[in-house]
């Protein structure tokens, strides 16, 4: 099995204090792959690093190395522009720019230096299909994003990260504020989805990782606990931890 | 003494009513009798023609335009200087010891007097630049002056842009310079645009720094180094020197009018980026 992301004893602090304490995992090419862990755990600092995103924070030190295809992300070499192409990101919240639900799709693609509008449309159109949002907006792509629901407004912006044509897609619980139906919705493209590309989902819903994910990792205090075929670690978990996390026991 | 709340909030709601009619107030008398002292002198001759006699008869055309170029050159100068330098403060630097001395002077140069900023205009490009009283001078020392203006309320303006949305453009691979130009600035453009309008308002009513630097020549002004004579410069030498207080207060309906006028136009083109953008 092809291996997309290769996370090498990486430690990362906040000031002084140490908020990933050496971890190494391996997330797999079009699988998806969950990562959860209760409120500190390291998981979501765990995804800032891959797509770069952690640059903006302050007096952050990181060590280790993380690998794309082979090549250390960390190692300075790598363009972190360049990088957030090949690696899109869905938030907890969703953001729509203030512009239209069209120009919020658009806004990848343009930086990416396409003009051409019917290109333009055909991204617009198929990266909406593929975040199951085509249907209800395909009569108002040029209303104000911010007058769709949230549920939508979180499809809008899976749409968005999909219109840049990424290789991996992060989603830091990406489902956190949203009702049944929503989440449902964001879960089908997402199985859908990773056929064409890697998927990793941060997710405090232990019922969502066992239902989507191939493998499922599970983080405590800064360190990766367990980690395999989500089957696998939902049905006979190897370490008493996970086993406590996932029955509710704590987190 | 213990008062009834239910009094006390009539009673409050009566004083606040009052404080705001009051206020307002105050501007409608303004107006209305500038209206009523100005409004009979105003016909097209008036706006078109050149003033003859020092103002005495014919038109204020010369000042109309006089003000006009004032006006529209300080502000193209000092716009992109003031906003270039309230997106460097916010978006291209730290907090640092620097940034502090910078906010500290657009500060203090806020709140000096306009007659230092003329004085200054008069020694350093009257005289020492040789610019002599021209519409340059004017230009230069009316950019300065608007400058701290435009930074703050651009800066307050960009301070406001949520970092969400930076941070989700940085997310679809833009750089800085995008995320600045393409979601930054729009969302921060009504309230660039109100600091742009407050310092129009300022120039447009500008004296004491106008009479030092572009002097008061009461003439159509053709090229950057030619002397002139704004509108409010007009309307305070006509009252001043006791020439026309009928053409004084014309001129004066016109400013105020010509000030409602840009503010309808602004509101316009803020209302377009809003939709553009929301």
């Amino acid at each position: 099995m092809d291996i997309k992301i290769r996370v090498e004893n990486l430690r990362v602090s906040y000031g002084s204090s140490e908020i990933l304490k050496g971890v190494t995992i391996d997330v797999h090419t079009h699988m998806i792959t969950g990562f959860m862990g209760p409120a500190g755990s390291g998981k979501s600092s765990l995804i800032s690093i891959i797509n770069r995103m952690i640059d903006f924070e302050d007096d952050v030190t990181i060590h280790g190395s993380v690998y794309i295809d082979g090549n250390n992300i960390l190692d300075g070499t790598v363009d972190e522009i360049h990088l957030r192409r090949r690696v899109g990101t869905v938030f907890a919240v969703p953001i729509p720019l203030p512009r239209s639900v069209y120009e919020n799709i658009a806004y990848g693609p343009r930086l990416q230096g396409i003009r051409n509008r019917t290109e333009l449309n055909t991204i617009v159109e198929e990266s909406l299909k593929k975040a199951f949002l085509w249907d209800e907006v395909k009569d108002r792509l040029h209303i104000s994003a911010l007058k769709l629901s949230g549920g939508q407004q979180q499809r809008l912006c899976l749409a968005r990260t999909l219109a840049t044509k990424p290789e991996i897609i992060l989603l830091d619980e990406p489902c956190s504020g949203l009702d049944p139906i929503s989440t449902a919705k964001i879960e089908e493209a997402l199985n859908e989805l990773k056929k064409e590309f890697t998927i990793v989902l941060v997710s405090n819903n232990t019922k969502q990782i066992a239902r989507i994910t191939d493998y499922a990792a599970f983080f405590y205090m800064g360190e990766l606990i367990e980690y395999g075929p989500t089957e696998k670690v939902f049905t006979n978990p190897s370490e008493k931890k996970t086993e406590d996390y996932i029955q509710g026991k704590f987190g | 003494m213990i008062i009834n709340p239910r009094i006390t909030d009539k009673l409050a709601r009566i004083i606040l009513n009052a404080q705001a009619f009051f206020t307002v107030g105050i501007l409608v008398v303004i107006v209305v009798i500038i209206f009523f002292k100005g409004a009979p002198h105003i016909n097209l001759e008036f706006i078109l023609a050149a003033p003859e006699d020092m103002g005495r008869h014919g038109g204020i055309f010369f000042t109309i335009i006089g003000t006009i170029l004032l006006v529209l050159l300080s502000i193209l100068l000092a716009t992109p200087l003031g906003v270039g330098t309230a997106i460097f403060l916010t978006e291209y630097t730290k907090e640092t010891r620097f940034t502090k001395i910078i906010r500290f002077g657009v500060e203090s140069l806020a709140g000096i007097p306009s007659i230092l900023y003329g004085l200054f205009g008069f020694i350093f490009f009257v005289i020492k630049l040789r610019m002599g009283w021209s519409l340059l001078a004017g230009v230069l020392t009316m950019a300065i002056m608007i400058l701290p203006t435009i930074i703050r309320t651009s800066e307050e303006a960009i301070k406001a842009v949520p970092r969400n949305l930076r941070i989700v453009s940085y997310s679809l691979s833009a750089t800085k310079w995008e995320t600045v130009t393409k979601v930054v600035l729009p969302s921060a453009a009504p309230g660039i645009l109100t600091g742009i309008m407050l310092s129009i308002g300022r120039a447009v009513g500008e004296t004491a720094a106008i009479i030092f630097t572009m002097g008061s020549s009461l003439r159509l002004p053709l090229s950057l180094m030619d002397s002139g004579r704004t509108m409010a410069v007009h309307f305070y030498i006509l009252a001043r020197e006791g020439i026309s207080m009928e053409k004084a207060y014309a001129t004066a309906l016109i400013l105020v009018l010509s000030i409602l006028c840009i503010n309808i136009l602004a509101y316009y083109i803020m209302n377009r980026v809003i939709a553009k953008y929301s």
